[in-house]
């Protein structure tokens, strides 16, 4: 199976026969491929009815729960990795929700779309929402809640005491930007980063 | 195919019974009595495979019996899970080689309190011991060694019939490969032992009940019997399903108030408790509802040790609309699982129809158990 760039890159980071809990696993391809070619075990939560079937159709453990209110289903400390992947931009509790992370796993990697994107920047000084490939949605038909730039979503790392141990910008195409660190937050499209609690 | 059965059903089937033990091998219950003769009615659709891989057993629920599938000879209803198995369906009868029995203390053609008993010449009545879900599933064990089959694809279950996939997936995990546990519970709460009880009380507190021994007298308990379904019945749909099928219609008959059968609703459930009569028994009734209060698996010590050991893939599912064993239930189950480090997958399917939901093709819930069946026959195929 082939994975998409990104998944390829966050399926690099995971050790291999770690147990992950991929929060938010859509059709479960991340975790299909953890556990065909890693040795993983793990689940995923899901809430989108055909994401779900789909997963279960690939042989991966889902478990579908809304991640806002019952993450408290997870024992502390029982995932290596915790994954949340292109989803905390959904979610009405990312506080809440990051903090949950931390006390089930001791490495969480998260991945977001970055607001704060030039283009995003450029399409809001003309009097647009920022829309791009990593920002699809009409602003009247999203799924996405919280807007959030890659600054601000550290900031807020820093607050609940999570170390970035890694950060990951990535280009439009979802492969590894090489750009300067400095202006990951105006060039980059998402980043990926690999958190200690 | 039969002619006049229509596509997808496994057509013309019939029950057989084979007896899994005799007074040289009586079968040993958990309470520690033994039982014998003990006859077993079941019923099988599709082909075992060479490697026999492809069984999954059906485990019925309360009131269920072997009669999953299919139509018997002359008959117009078909079994009771009839929509999820036969051709084409997620339990493929082209691809999956299914088995359902007929509960031990049940009264469908297995042994149960109305049978005969050995020593007395008599129904067993009262004097049948009392049964656990671990009982049920050594029965069912039994059938499978009388079939040559040594480990299942999946055993799958509702209610009471999921009570006895969760017991079985625990306790024998080299057995069953995927165990799928639908509307089911690890422990009745007090609310539910409190319908059984009134259901109970129904049937013993009816004259004809006798103690027990209503076969000798000819007779039976069915005032109370019809009762206990009458009440058992509303607790199996949802509020908002009666209210969409009756709401408060009149039945045709009334003409003013009193206390016959005034509403819609009450001639419903009449009629469910009067049909019930004629397929089930009240000690049956007595002894495998008392069977469901005292489930507690993983109360038992190291109840996850063994599973643990040889990990089973388990897929739990409750209905939004089920009170009777809501997804409270189903997520305790999960929980336990889940936190034992085992591969589950969990749904609260969306559905009207209240527990009853289990027995109905409702499109999401199909749509979970074909995909979850397809992997599992995929991953064995490989």
């Amino acid at each position: 199976m082939s994975l998409r760039p990104e998944l390829a890159l966050l399926a690099g980071l995971i050790p291999s026969a770690s147990r992950v809990l991929d929060l938010g696993c859509g059709t479960g391809e991340l975790l299909a491929h953890l556990m065909s070619a890693a040795g993983c075990s793990g689940t995923g939560v899901e809430i989108d009815d055909d994401a779900v079937v789909a997963a279960i159709a690939l042989g991966v453990p889902v478990i579908e729960l809304d991640i806002d209110n019952q993450l408290e289903e997870f024992a502390d400390g029982s995932y290596d990795v915790v994954v949340l992947s292109r989803t905390i931009q959904t979610i009405r509790r990312p506080v809440e929700v990051l903090q949950h992370m931390s006390r089930i796993g001791s490495t969480l990697i998260v991945s977001v779309p970055n607001f704060g994107q030039l283009r995003n920047r450029l399409r809001l000084l003309r009097g647009r929402m920022p829309m791009s490939p990593d920002l699809p949605h009409p602003w009247y038909d999203t799924p996405n809640l919280r807007f959030t730039t890659l600054a601000d979503l550290e900031d807020l790392f820093a607050t609940l005491e999570l170390s970035v141990e890694r950060r990951i910008v990535l280009r439009q195409d979802g492969r590894p930007a090489r750009t300067d660190q400095l202006l990951a937050n105006l060039l980059g499209a998402a980043a990926v980063y690999v958190l200690r609690s | 195919m039969a002619v006049g059965v229509t596509s997808g059903s496994v057509g013309v089937v019939s029950t057989r019974t084979a007896r899994l033990f005799d007074t040289s091998e009586p079968l040993a219950l958990a309470g520690g009595s033994q039982l014998s003769p003990v006859d077993v009615a079941f019923e099988t659709y599709g082909t075992l495979n060479a490697d026999r891989s492809n069984a999954v057993f059906v485990c019925h629920a309360l009131t269920g019996d072997a009669h999953a599938a299919g139509l018997h000879e002359g008959a117009s209803r078909p079994g009771w899970w009839d929509n999820l198995i036969g051709p084409g369906k997620p339990l493929d009868t082209d691809r999956f080689f299914v088995v359902c029995a007929n509960l031990l203390g049940g009264c469908r053609g297995t042994t149960g309190p109305s049978s005969t008993n050995p020593r007395t010449g008599r129904a067993y009545g009262l004097e049948f011991p009392l049964l656990t879900v671990g009982d049920l599933v050594e029965v069912h064990r039994a059938l499978l060694r009388h079939l040559g089959i040594t480990r299942l694809l999946a055993a799958i279950g509702g209610s009471l019939g999921g009570m006895q996939v969760l017991h079985w997936g625990l306790t024998r995990p080299d057995e069953v490969a995927n165990a799928i546990v639908i509307a089911a519970s690890s422990r009745l709460t007090a609310q539910n032992i409190a319908f059984s009880a009134v259901a109970r009380r129904a049937i013993m507190a009816d004259p004809n009940f006798a103690g027990g021994d209503y076969a000798a007298n000819d007779t039976s308990p069915d005032v109370g019997l019809a009762i206990a379904r009458m009440m058992a019945h509303i607790t199996y749909v949802s509020e908002d399903a009666l209210t969409e099928k009756f709401g408060r219609e009149p039945h045709p008959t009334r003409t003013k108030p009193g206390f016959g059968i005034d509403f819609a609703i009450e001639s419903y459930l009449d009629h469910q408790g009067q049909v019930f009569l004629e397929r089930f028994d009240a000690l049956s009734y007595l002894y495998l509802s008392r069977v469901m209060d005292y489930f507690d698996p993983f109360a038992e010590p190291d109840a996850l040790a063994a599973v643990r050991a040889n990990p089973v893939n388990w897929l739990v599912t409750s209905f939004d609309t089920d009170w009777r064993f809501g997804t409270a239930h189903s997520r305790r189950i999960v929980r336990r699982l889940e936190r034992a480090g085992l591969p589950v997958t969990f749904r609260e399917i969306s559905s009207t129809a209240g527990h009853d939901s289990f027995l109905m093709p409702v499109p999401t819930y199909h749509a979970t158990l074909r995909a979850y069946l397809d992997r599992a026959l995929a991953e064995v195929s490989r």
